[in-house]
């Protein structure tokens, strides 16, 4: 199961620079970043290629941070390719909490993460319906 | 003008005969509470053998912490059949100070406010609107019965809803409020945003108390408001609003001595200092049948004004309270501690070791921001969750404090280290 970085950063200059520094003294690599903001502070997400490590040295700078399950798939780049995936999830009765895509090969594959409750159920109702669930060690080398 | 001419200009010597009748009627009286017969007991008091004033300094002073120790009932010297009523003002440490008052009691003080309110002139041809807190506060009912007695026609408002205390002023024509001094400013504005020259309503008086201003906010007021704006002061343990109050001549309020002994102390060393020099107010209430209440702590710095008043009341007057001995910080009028602050906070496992609290004013009314550092650990990365511990903060703070404080969040860290006496209060607020 794949993992995001949770980063708790007060809304003010500086503070992706002081995350994404962190991370760079270690050579990790981002893959995508969000931000969700409630106005005095915001949530920064990372998808890193060790996110184990990221947490932990952010940690160790006194940094808020943790590790969040999500779950990863593959879609088609091409209009439609996400609905497929969110009928599937709105027939399971699965909530979608936080979400954002990006794009591996543009008019190919792009990879759609999100947060939900259940995350085990979720990888399942999709690799029933044919989805391709990325894995930890897929979604890093991406 | 006089609510009560005898008792107002009493001469000094006949003050203090009373003084010392009621007083030893008082400690008789406190004698047999579980409080003060412990007191009594360990300092070799006998009620019985008081012969003089200066007697009074045999009792220790009587601290706000000996009122939360003796909670629910251990301060009160008549059977609970006698009581009529209850005030109480919020606790440090969840406990509350509760004060008790018999039929006679609360008359009595229904007296001292109307004292108060006809030396500023007036009188029952007066409308007054009451917008200070009613319920556990003593400030809403404590006028409202002072200007019963006195006649005036009492419109029971509350504070706030702000629309309908300026309807209100206009239908009924009302003369005279008790408001806190940030309320009042910030009411003026909302008069004049409803196209209103506040003048032109017709109040011709104000009462302001439950917090500390200065004198150039009661000119402000006054100007704005174009009417006259008198200070008052009180504290529940000593019954509520009317223990000192302004007359007419506005320098000082008057101190009803024939209901309190009066001493002014060096709050280090709790010697008595000379007539005139400020120092820490204590107040022995003389005049209680419910909860005689000796040589009170009241943490406010003020001095006597030994000169006699124009006004003919022999009563000394008090300076304008200079500040506290405590860290006890008014916000809109309720009193409130660093340390109930902390206490709420530190029982919630995602805040970390350290905050700050932050008065600030906007438009004219008190706002406290608190700012708590997150605990990392408890960060589990999400935003709802984030919001729900603001929630849940805000609802633990407001049960102990009753204002609604803004809670804001902040990263591990970002405030300064803690160690030793760290300053955590930052009050932004110009008087």
């Amino acid at each position: 199961m794949p993992h995001q970085v949770s980063v708790f950063a007060e809304n003010r200059p500086g503070k992706i620079e002081r995350i994404t520094g962190v991370l760079l003294k270690k050579n990790i690599d981002i893959r995508a970043i969000t931000i969700s903001d409630s106005g005095d502070y915001g949530i920064v997400k990372l998808l890193v290629d060790r996110p184990q490590e990221a947490a932990g040295l952010l940690k160790e700078e006194g940094i808020a941070a943790t590790l969040r399950d999500i779950v990863a798939i593959r879609v088609k780049d091409k209009p439609g390719g996400l609905y497929e995936a969110a009928s599937i999830l709105t027939r399971s009765g699965v909530n979608v909490e936080d979400a954002y895509g990006f794009i591996v090969e543009r008019k190919k594959d792009a990879v759609f993460v999100f947060q939900v409750e259940d995350v085990r159920k979720t990888e399942r109702v999709l690799s029933d319906a044919g989805f391709s669930i990325l894995t930890d060690g897929e979604l890093y080398l991406i | 003008m006089y609510w009560n001419s005898e008792l107002e200009t009493i001469d000094r010597r006949g003050l203090e005969r009373l003084q010392f009748d009621r007083l030893k009627k008082a400690l008789a009286a406190a004698a047999s509470t579980p409080f003060y017969k412990k007191v009594f007991s360990e300092n070799g008091v006998a009620p019985s053998k008081i012969s003089t004033l200066e007697h009074l300094k045999d009792v220790p002073f009587t601290t706000k912490n000996d009122l939360r120790v003796s909670y629910p009932d251990g301060m009160v010297a008549v059977p609970r059949r006698s009581i009529v009523r209850m005030h109480a003002s919020s606790g440090t440490t969840g406990k509350p100070t509760v004060i008790f008052y018999t039929m006679k009691d609360v008359d009595e003080w229904a007296h001292q406010v109307a004292r108060g309110m006809v030396a500023t002139g007036t009188t029952s041809d007066d409308v007054f609107q009451n917008m200070m807190g009613y319920g556990l506060f003593t400030g809403g009912l404590g006028l409202h019965y002072g200007a019963e007695k006195m006649g005036c026609m009492v419109i029971p408002m509350s504070t706030g809803n702000t629309l309908k205390q300026i309807q209100f002023i206009q239908d009924f024509g009302s003369t005279v409020i008790h408001i806190t001094p940030s309320y009042a400013l910030h009411l003026v504005d909302e008069i004049r945003a409803h196209g209103v020259n506040p003048p032109d309503l017709g109040v011709r008086k104000a009462y302001l108390g439950a917090e500390p201003y200065s004198e150039g906010t009661r000119d402000k007021i006054e100007a704005q408001f174009g009417l006259d704006a008198y200070n008052s002061y009180g504290m529940s343990e000593m019954n509520g609003p009317g223990v000192a109050f302004e007359c007419s001549e506005k320098s000082g309020m008057h101190l009803w001595e024939d209901y309190y002994i009066a001493e002014i102390i060096d709050p280090e060393t709790g010697e008595a200092l000379p007539d005139g020099e400020e120092g820490e107010l204590v107040l022995t209430h003389i005049n209680r049948e419910a909860m005689p209440i000796f040589r009170y702590r009241t943490r406010d710095l003020t001095r006597f004004i030994p000169e006699p008043c124009p006004c003919g009341r022999t009563h000394r007057r008090i300076e304008r309270i200079k500040g506290r001995t405590d860290d006890m910080m008014i916000v809109s009028g309720v009193n409130v501690f660093p340390s109930q602050i902390e206490t709420v906070l530190m029982n919630i496992p995602e805040v970390g070791n350290n905050y700050q609290i932050v008065l600030e004013r906007e438009d004219n009314l008190d706002r406290m921001h608190i700012k708590v550092e997150l605990y990392s650990k408890m960060f589990q990365g999400d935003m709802r969750e984030l919001e729900r511990l603001k929630k849940r903060m805000g609802e633990a703070l407001r049960a102990i404090i009753t204002i609604n404080p803004k809670i804001e969040l902040l990263e591990p860290g970002s405030l300064p280290p803690s160690q030793g006496k760290a300053k955590r209060v930052f009050d932004n607020r110009s008087l």
